[in-house]
């Protein structure tokens, strides 16, 4: 399975590669709009050729990640996918109650994580221990808050709430609790 | 001239308070204010980004939400809503040639809105109520770490600037539609018709000769159409500051209310819808309708493709009531056909009417060329490349895959939020101010044009440069309101930081070019009553 860490490096040279065109195009139309010019007029055909242009991009950018990053459909779709293991984890007063001290899990599990709150609005996310984000979801009280993760890798994690819920939110940290163990 | 003569007197003296009509006065006294506000927020966005870098030991960690509580309405209410209500108020009036319909509305408007601002202001410095613009439910009643006095206030604050808002809406329909004294009967109903754009949407069924002609221009169909989007949100923040004031006046008299009675999922349902009229509704739509006014009136030319434009502004409009679940890509109770058809489909569209009100604006302006680089154009342009770039940024985040590593990142509030705020409309807004500056100043000379550079360059590269931080912070893993204690993405804030500090350089450069401009004489005489007759825009020559 694809790694969030793969899929954000692409996202990184896409954008940044498009905000330099962008940038550049703009300095350029800056520059020629002060000198005169052979024709002032605009074609219709480029005109319409950008609007075709938007909108294939608006609607191949959700078809192209649907189709290449792998947690897309497996969200959409999970409840009809049977996970290898089930971890119900509750928060209540700012505080995370896990099933066991520590969440251990054999590598190329399929995970769900179901998370109730008992009281506010909190976040559920999975972090490396360079801090970078594996996966979050909300955690919304009176509701049901599932997600289903692969782990394709060895690792440890630290589980942390993505959404504030008051000024004692910040400590929600619980550092290095999911292990998985096993070989690539 | 000496500074003292010109500090006092303003820039050769040119600006004369006394020579100006109330109307004016009151747009500025918007800007003034808009401008005083803008300053509050860029000072509590400094404090919070040197926060990020290393947490401030005499600051605590709720007072600090209680600012970053205060940060985003103190900005868009405060400032942006004082910068375009004002003139718009000013505008709509100016290009139907018709006087306000009630000065004395405008001026509440103002009142509302400042004291509003000020109001929740100080209630969250004074009491820390911080359950941030989002409200998600119960934390706004969450008494156990807010105090339900300050928060009644704050509550307060918020529905004075509601009220302000609810009076603009009406002064701007009332404005369209009604006939000034000693004019013919104006076709009040046909004129809304136009302004809302329900005749252009006839029109597509009607065969070409049979088609009606547009009764107002497209500059006030703008205006008209983020108006609609005012208007309901305004309606939705007022029924939640309802809701939330019942459970703290509850509190307060001693009987707490079920937090459980309000389902938190439709809460946020609902409150997102609101609040995205302001993101994806009245923003890109009167930030087009402004693009589309400073194009004609910089190159004197009719716009490119008008009907396309009008058109695009209504879908903008009708897209607006219908993209809220990008919001909610995250909450896994959210049904999935939410979440594809609002979250991704419809909000893609939003790529394409930005991109149109992008390219129309742009093919206007080549059409004209050569044209002389002035100020209003160079922040135009400031203004549209602030869209191309956060627009996007806006809509990889509305997919599925990608909100799954990216929500509550500071990419969010990088180089989408901070990019489309302080590049995309604020350099769009300070396009307008330049333009109109002349007009309602009565030809008031610039006091520094080198300042006016500084002004563009520094605004331009602290706010893209600030943006690409945050947002390499989020690709990173740094979340968005949080506080992280060990300098964890420090090298990322430092420049964020840097970026930031160039916002405060461009915005002292301007403000201290406008007061030399004007004088102190000249914004004390501002908020002064004008003798000269309400009606008029301008003084009669």
């Amino acid at each position: 399975m694809v790694d969030s860490e793969i899929v954000l490096f692409g996202q990184t040279i896409a954008y940044t590669c498009y905000a330099f065109v962008i940038i550049l195009l703009m300095a350029w139309f800056a520059f020629k709009i002060t000198r005169p010019g052979k024709t002032n007029r605009i074609s219709l055909t480029l005109f319409y050729s950008f609007v075709v242009f938007l909108t294939v991009l608006g609607i191949s950018l959700h078809i192209i990640t649907y189709n290449t990053i792998p947690w897309a459909p497996m969200d959409i779709n999970r409840a009809e996918i049977k996970p290898d293991k089930v971890f119900n984890i509750s928060i209540e007063n700012h505080q995370f109650h896990l099933p066991s001290e520590k969440l251990i899990i054999s590598t190329g599990d399929k995970v769900l994580f179901d998370v109730i709150s008992k009281d506010l609005t909190y976040g559920f996310g999975l972090f490396r221990q360079d801090n970078s984000m594996l996966f979050q979801m909300q955690v919304v009280p009176g509701h049901r808050n599932d997600i289903l993760w692969q782990f394709n890798k060895p690792g440890i994690y630290t589980i942390r709430s993505t959404e504030y819920s008051g000024p004692k939110g910040t400590q929600m940290i619980l550092s290095n609790v999911v292990e998985v163990t096993g070989q690539i | 001239m000496s500074f003292i003569n010109t500090i006092i007197k303003g820039e050769q003296g040119l600006f004369k308070s006394e020579g100006l009509t109330p109307m004016q006065k009151l747009i500025l006294r918007f800007v003034v204010v808009g401008l005083l506000y803008y300053g509050f927020a860029l000072i509590e966005g400094m404090i919070m980004r040197i926060y990020q870098i290393e947490p401030i030991s005499s600051i605590p960690d709720y007072q600090y939400f209680a600012i970053l509580t205060a940060h985003p309405l103190v900005g868009i209410f405060g400032s942006t809503y004082s910068l375009v209500f004002g003139a718009f108020l000013f505008l709509v009036p100016f290009l139907m040639k018709k006087p306000l319909w009630s000065y004395k509305l405008g001026n509440l408007t103002f009142l509302f809105i400042t004291i509003g601002t000020l109001v929740f202001w100080l209630a969250g410095f004074i009491s820390h109520y911080a359950p941030l613009y989002t409200l998600y439910w119960p934390l706004p009643s969450d008494f156990s770490q807010f105090n339900p006095l300050g928060g009644t206030f704050f509550i307060l604050g918020i529905a004075l600037v509601m009220l302000g808002t609810v009076f603009f809406v009406i002064n701007i329909y009332k404005t369209i539609a009604y006939t000034p004294k000693g004019w013919d009967k104006q076709p009040s109903r046909a004129l809304i018709a136009s302004a809302i754009g329900y005749d252009g949407l006839k029109n597509l069924f009607k065969r070409k000769k049979k088609r009606k002609e547009h009764l107002v221009s497209l500059p006030v169909a703008a205006i008209a159409r983020g108006t609609v989007d005012a208007a309901l949100n305004a309606g939705i923040i007022i029924f939640t500051g309802v809701l939330i004031l019942v459970f703290m006046v509850g509190h307060l008299l001693g009987f707490d209310l079920k937090e459980t009675a309000i389902d938190a999922l439709l809460y946020k349902n609902w409150f997102w819808w609101g609040l995205d009229l302001i993101a994806d509704g009245l923003v890109l739509i009167f930030v087009a309708g402004t693009w589309y006014l400073l194009a004609m009136l910089i190159t004197g030319k009719k716009l490119f493709m008008q009907n396309i434009a009008r058109a695009a502004l209504l879908v903008e409009l009708i897209v607006s009531w219908t993209v809220w679940s990008h919001h909610l890509l995250s909450d896994q109770a959210q049904p999935g056909i939410l979440k594809i058809i609002s979250g991704e489909m419809v909000t893609a569209l939003e790529l394409i009417t930005q991109g149109l009100a992008f390219f129309i604006t742009l093919a206007t302006l080549w059409s004209a060329r050569p044209l002389k680089m002035t100020n209003e154009l160079k922040f135009l342009l400031g203004g549209l490349l602030g869209f191309a770039l956060a627009v996007p940024a806006g809509i990889m985040q509305a997919d599925i895959g990608l909100n799954r590593i990216l929500h509550n990142t500071q990419w969010i509030v990088g180089p989408h939020v901070h990019v489309a705020i302080l590049v995309g409309l604020t350099m769009t807004l300070y396009a307008a101010i330049y333009k109109l500056f002349p007009i309602v100043t009565n030809n008031a000379k610039l006091y520094s044009q080198k300042l006016a550079n500084i002004h563009f360059w520094a605004h331009l590269i602290g706010g893209i440069g600030m943006g690409a931080f945050m947002g390499m912070a989020g690709l990173k893993g740094m979340l968005r309101r949080t506080i992280y204690y060990n300098g964890e993405f420090n090298l990322y804030m430092i420049l964020a930081g840097l970026c930031g500090a160039l916002l405060l350089v461009a915005f002292i450069a301007f403000f201290y070019n406008i007061v030399m401009t004007v004088g102190i004489k000249g914004v004390i005489g501002i908020f002064t009553k004008s003798k000269l007759p309400k009606e008029d825009l301008q003084p009669a020559l």
